[in-house]
C-alpha cells in the first residue's frame, strides 16, 4: 500500500527524558550490545504514516509536511526531520 | 545540524579583559530587555562596559521577573503591617525561597504559589508540568519534604476553540507531572473568563513540612566550601531571551533560535527529591539553592549575596548534554530538575557518597571565597568579575507612574440596580430555571473533570481535597497534627475595586480554611496582573497589596512569600487584575475536621451570617445578565474571625455534622454543593431569611455576601450550637432540615431530583473538553 513517512523528532536542544532513561537503562543493565559500542544518547520520536490507495505525487509529499509540521508534531518542542514515501 | 559533538572552543569568548579595552562595543542590550539607565548603571557598576556573560547575567536577574523593581516598593508593606504576634510563629519570612511558619510538636511547614503563565499558553503541556516542578524544588530547597500540590488556573471561555489546546495542555502537564512525583493535587481553582483568552493563568502552589532542625537556608558564607551543581545536565532550555547574544558568538549559520520553553523530567525531580532530603539528613550542605528562572546566573549571584561572601566559579566543568552551549547560554539556562549546593571540602566524600546512591550527576564547579565577588572563569579566561548583592539583590527599584483608570466611576456607577437588571422574584419557575443556569455554567459546574485527571490521595494522608473548601493534609502520623489550605481570587471583583477585591479573596481563603475546622495562620500570594507601564494597572496592583496588607493585619496573620506576574495582557488589554491569595490552617488533629457536604438525614441546616443585597460582580450578573458593574460586596474581617472562632470552638466540640462556606453564587451553589456531595436530599425555606435579612428572593437565592457558612447540626446538637452562635454573636438561622427524599425543595421556588440536578451540574465541563 503506498504510505507517506513522517518523522518526528524531539528538538535536538531539547531534554528528552524517555531517551534518556533509555539510555541509561542502557548503561545499568549492561546490555551486551551496547557494554562496547559507542551509543552516547538516545532520542526517541515518531514514525507517523499516511496510507494512500492510489500512487503518492509530489504535491501528497508537499501536503504531509504541511500536515506534519502544523497538525502532526508540535513546533514548540519538536520538529519533523523526515518526509518520505514507500509504494 | 552539525552542532553536536563539535567543541565549542574557547576563545572568542567576551572576557573582562575584552570588555575593559573595548569601552565602545556596542552591546545588544536593549534586545535583552535593559533600558538606557539601568545598562548605564551596569557601566558604573563595573567601572567598564559588561562582558557578554554579565550582561546576561544583569538582565535576567535585573528582569521584572527575577527582580519585583516595580512591585518592590508594594510588597514591602506586607513586611510592615504587620504586629510582633503575628510573626511569632514565622520561622522564615518573605525574600526567601518560600515562607517557612511553625505548626507546633516541632513540626513546621512551608508554603508557596508561583506564576508559570506565559510559558503555559506557548506550551501548554510543559509549561504547566514545569510550573509544577519549580515550585516543588522550592519548597524542597527550605529543606522540606513536598507533600501536596494546588493549582491556580484560569482559561478563555470554553467556547474558544484556542481553550481547549490549553485546558487539555495544562491539565494533562500537571496531572503527568504531579502524579508522577507521588504528590496529591488537594485542590485549587479552574475560573473561565475572556480577558484571560490570550493569557491564562497557570499557578502553581506547593506545600512541605519538615521539622525544625532541618530548616536550610539559600547562602553560601564559609570560604572554601565546594560550590556543586547536581541534578539534570544543562542544556539550551528555556533561554529563547538570549538569543541575541548568541547570535554574536556563532557563526550565521547557527541556531536561528534557542527554544523558549523548558521541558520536564519528574522521575528525575523525584529521584532529586529523595537525594536531597537523604542529603539533608546527613547534615553534608551548608546552603543549597534550586535553579528556576535565570539559572546559574541566580543561583551563584543569590547563594553569594545571601551569604555575604563571594564565589569563584569555572563554567567549563558545568556539566552539559550539548556541547555547543555557549558561557552566556549556561549562564541562563533554565534547564529543569538542576540544584546547587554548598558543601564544606570536610563533607564532599559523604555528599558523594548519597549523590552517586541516588545515580544523580553531579560536577564541583567552584567554591566560596571570603571576598564578595563572583569570579566566573571560561577556562583560563575571565568572563565575570561582579559583585553579587549588585546582581541579585540590589537591581534597579521603581515607583512607576499610577493613575485612576478612566473608566472606573463609569464602572462603579454601573451597579445591578442602576442597570435595572430585571428580577424575577414571583417568578418560581424563572428562578428555578436562574438556579439551573448557574449551577451548570462552566465556573460554577462541578470540576470533577480536572480533579479527576490528578491524584488527591497519593501517600494516604489527604484528610480533605476537591470538592471540599479547602486541601487538607495530616503531617504527623502519631498525633494527627495538619494543614489545611485554600486559594482564592475573584478577578471580576477586584477590576470593580481591587483594594476590596484582595481582602475579599483573603477573606474567602480564610473562611475556606476556617469551615474545616483548621486556624488560619499564614498567608502566601501570587498576584496576576497586567503591564506593570501602564499606570492604571500599576494603581490595581498598588490597590491590591494595600487591601491584602491591611487585611492580614486586621485578620492577625502574615504574608510569608509570594510571587508577582505582571505583563498578563491579550492584545493590549490587560487581563482583570487577579491576585490568587493562599491561607495556611493548621488542625491540631485532621480526625476533627469539618467535611462539606450533608451525610445524615434529619440533620437542622444553619445559615450563619446575614444576606444583603450584594449581586453586583456576582456569578448571578455574569451567568444570567452578561453584566459587570458597581461594586463588589463589603467585608468585615473582624467579624470573619469571629466566624473562624465559633465555627472552631463547635468543631472541638463535636457539634457540627458539616460546613460549606457561601462565596460564588451565594446559598444556591451551596445548597446544591451540599446536597449533591453524598446525595443527600433537603428542604429548605427562604422566607426567614428575606424577613430578619430584608432581602429579596433573588438575593436570597444569590447574593454574594461575604461572613456566610452553611452548616449541618445533629439536632440533639441544636441546642449548644445555637447557644455557641449567640454567645458569640454569630446570626444564626435555621433555613432547613435534610431528608432521604432524593430531592432538593427550596420552597416556594422549585424541587429537584437530586439525579437531576447532578447532571446539570457535572456534565457541563466534559461536554465541553471531554
Amino acid at each position: 500500500m503506498p504510505k507517506i513517512i513522517v518523522e518526528v523528532m524531539p528538538k535536538e536542544v531539547l531534554l528528552d527524558p524517555a531517551g534518556k532513561s533509555v539510555m541509561n537503562a542502557l548503561h545499568r543493565k549492561g546490555h551486551s550490545a551496547s557494554k562496547k559500542s559507542d551509543i552516547t544518547a538516545v532520542r526517541i520520536g515518531k514514525r507517523i504514516e499516511l496510507h494512500f490507495d492510489r500512487e503518492i505525487t509530489d504535491k501528497d509529499l508537499a501536503d504531509a509536511r504541511e500536515i506534519g509540521e502544523s497538525f502532526l508534531s508540535n513546533g514548540v518542542i519538536e520538529d519533523v526531520v523526515k518526509i518520505s514515501s514507500e509504494n | 545540524m552539525g552542532l553536536f559533538g563539535k567543541k565549542k572552543i574557547a576563545s572568542g569568548v567576551d572576557t573582562t579583559t575584552e570588555a575593559a579595552n573595548t569601552p565602545d562595543k556596542v552591546q545588544p542590550y536593549a534586545a535583552l530587555g535593559l533600558k538606557d539607565d539601568e545598562y548605564a548603571r551596569i557601566r558604573e557598576i563595573l567601572g567598564r562596559r559588561p562582558s557578554s556573560s554579565e550582561l546576561a547575567m544583569y538582565s535576567v536577574m535585573w528582569s521584572e521577573h527575577c527582580s519585583y523593581k516595580s512591585s518592590k516598593i508594594y510588597l514591602r508593606q506586607f513586611g510592615e503591617k504587620v504586629t510582633p504576634e503575628m510573626n511569632k510563629n514565622l520561622m522564615v519570612g518573605m525574600g526567601e525561597n518560600a515562607g517557612v511558619v511553625d505548626i507546633g510538636e516541632g513540626w513546621a511547614v512551608t508554603f508557596k504559589v508561583e506564576s508559570h503563565n506565559h510559558p503555559s499558553y506557548i506550551e501548554p503541556f510543559q509549561g504547566a508540568a514545569t510550573g509544577v516542578g519549580g515550585i516543588v524544588r522550592d519548597i524542597l530547597t527550605m529543606g522540606a519534604r513536598p507533600i501536596a500540590v494546588m493549582d491556580q488556573l484560569r482559561f478563555g471561555e470554553p467556547s474558544n476553540p484556542d481553550t481547549a489546546r490549553v485546558v487539555h495542555g495544562v491539565v494533562d502537564g500537571i496531572s503527568f507531572y504531579g502524579n508522577c512525583l507521588g504528590l496529591p493535587n488537594i485542590g485549587g481553582e479552574t475560573v473561565f473568563d475572556k480577558v484571560y483568552q490570550g493569557n491564562p493563568l497557570v499557578n502553581a502552589l506547593s506545600v512541605g513540612a519538615l521539622r525544625h532542625e532541618d530548616l536550610k537556608l539559600a547562602k553560601a558564607s564559609n570560604p572554601g566550601d565546594l560550590v556543586i551543581l547536581f541534578g539534570a545536565r544543562t542544556g539550551a532550555d528555556g533561554i529563547g531571551g538570549v538569543s541575541v547574544l548568541a547570535s554574536e558568538t556563532f557563526d550565521s549559520t547557527g541556531p536561528a533560535k534557542r527554544p523558549a520553553v523548558q521541558v520536564g523530567d519528574p522521575f528525575a525531580e523525584k529521584v532529586l527529591i529523595e537525594c536531597c532530603l537523604e542529603l539533608y539528613a546527613a547534615q553534608v550542605v551548608a546552603g543549597i539553592q534550586d535553579l528556576g528562572g535565570a539559572g546559574i546566573s541566580c543561583a551563584t549571584s543569590e547563594l553569594a549575596s545571601n551569604g555575604g561572601a563571594g564565589m569563584r566559579v569555572q563554567l567549563q566543568d558545568v556539566l552539559k548534554r550539548d556541547e555547543s552551549l555557549t558561557p552566556e547560554e549556561i549562564l541562563m539556562s533554565e534547564s529543569q530538575e538542576r540544584m546547587m549546593g554548598i558543601v564544606p571540602k570536610k563533607d564532599f566524600k559523604k555528599f558523594k557518597a548519597i549523590v552517586d546512591k541516588w545515580e544523580v550527576e553531579f560536577s564541583v564547579i567552584g567554591e566560596v571565597i571570603a571576598e564578595d565577588r563572583l569570579y566566573i572563569n571560561w577556562g583560563h579566561e575571565e568572563i565575570v568579575n561582579v559583585p553579587p548583592r549588585t546582581v541579585a539583590h540590589d537591581g534597579p527599584v521603581y515607583e512607576r507612574p499610577v493613575a485612576f483608570p478612566s473608566y472606573q466611576d463609569a464602572l462603579n456607577n454601573d451597579s445591578v440596580h442602576a442597570h435595572g437588571l430585571f428580577r424575577q422574584n414571583d417568578n418560581a419557575s424563572e428562578l428555578a430555571a436562574q438556579l439551573v443556569q448557574i449551577v451548570s455554567s462552566p465556573n460554577q459546574a462541578d470540576k470533577g473533570y480536572i480533579t479527576n485527571q490528578y491524584d488527591r490521595y497519593v501517600g494516604g494522608n489527604t484528610a480533605l481535597a476537591q470538592p471540599d473548601d479547602s486541601g487538607m493534609i495530616r503531617v504527623s502520623e502519631e498525633t494527627g497534627l495538619g494543614i489545611s489550605l485554600a486559594t482564592d481570587a475573584n478577578g471580576r471583583y477586584c477590576y470593580l475595586d481591587p483594594y476590596q477585591g484582595a481582602r475579599l479573596a483573603l477573606a474567602e481563603a480564610y473562611r475556606n480554611v476556617a469551615v474545616s475546622g483548621a486556624t488560619p495562620v499564614a498567608v502566601t500570594n501570587c498576584l496576576n496582573f497586567g503591564s506593570p507601564e501602564n499606570p492604571e494597572v500599576m494603581w490595581q496592583f498598588k490597590q491590591a497589596t494595600a487591601g491584602l496588607a491591611d487585611g492580614c493585619l486586621e485578620l492577625g496573620i502574615p504574608v510569608t512569600g509570594g510571587n508577582v506576574s505582571f505583563y498578563n495582557q491579550t492584545g493590549d488589554v490587560a487581563i482583570h487584575p487577579t491576585p490568587v491569595v493562599g491561607v495556611l490552617g493548621v488542625i491540631d488533629d485532621v480526625a476533627r475536621r469539618i467535611p462539606s457536604g450533608w451525610q445524615d438525614a434529619g440533620h437542622n441546616i444553619y445559615l450563619l451570617g446575614t444576606t444583603k443585597d450584594e449581586l453586583d460582580g456576582s456569578v448571578w450578573s455574569e451567568v444570567v445578565h452578561s453584566h459587570l458593574g458597581g461594586r463588589p460586596p463589603v467585608v468585615d474581617l473582624a467579624y470573619e474571625k469571629q466566624l473562624a472562632e465559633a465555627l472552631n470552638a463547635a468543631s472541638e466540640q463535636g457539634l457540627l455534622a458539616s460546613a460549606h462556606d457561601l462565596s460564588e453564587a451565594g446559598l444556591a451553589q451551596a445548597v446544591v454543593e451540599s446536597v449533591l456531595r453524598f446525595g443527600m436530599g433537603a428542604r429548605i425555606w427562604l422566607d426567614e431569611i428575606q424577613q430578619r435579612d430584608g432581602v429579596d428572593r433573588t438575593c436570597a437565592l444569590f447574593s454574594e455576601s461575604t461572613g456566610r457558612v452553611l452548616v449541618s447540626v445533629g439536632r440533639e446538637d441544636d441546642v449548644k450550637f445555637v447557644g455557641l452562635c449567640e454567645a458569640r454573636g454569630i446570626p444564626v438561622l435555621r433555613i432547613g432540615v435534610t431528608d432521604n427524599s432524593g430531592e432538593l425543595e427550596i420552597q416556594d421556588v422549585a424541587t429537584w431530583q437530586l439525579n437531576d440536578l447532578r447532571g446539570a451540574h457535572e456534565a457541563t465541563l466534559p461536554e465541553l473538553f471531554g
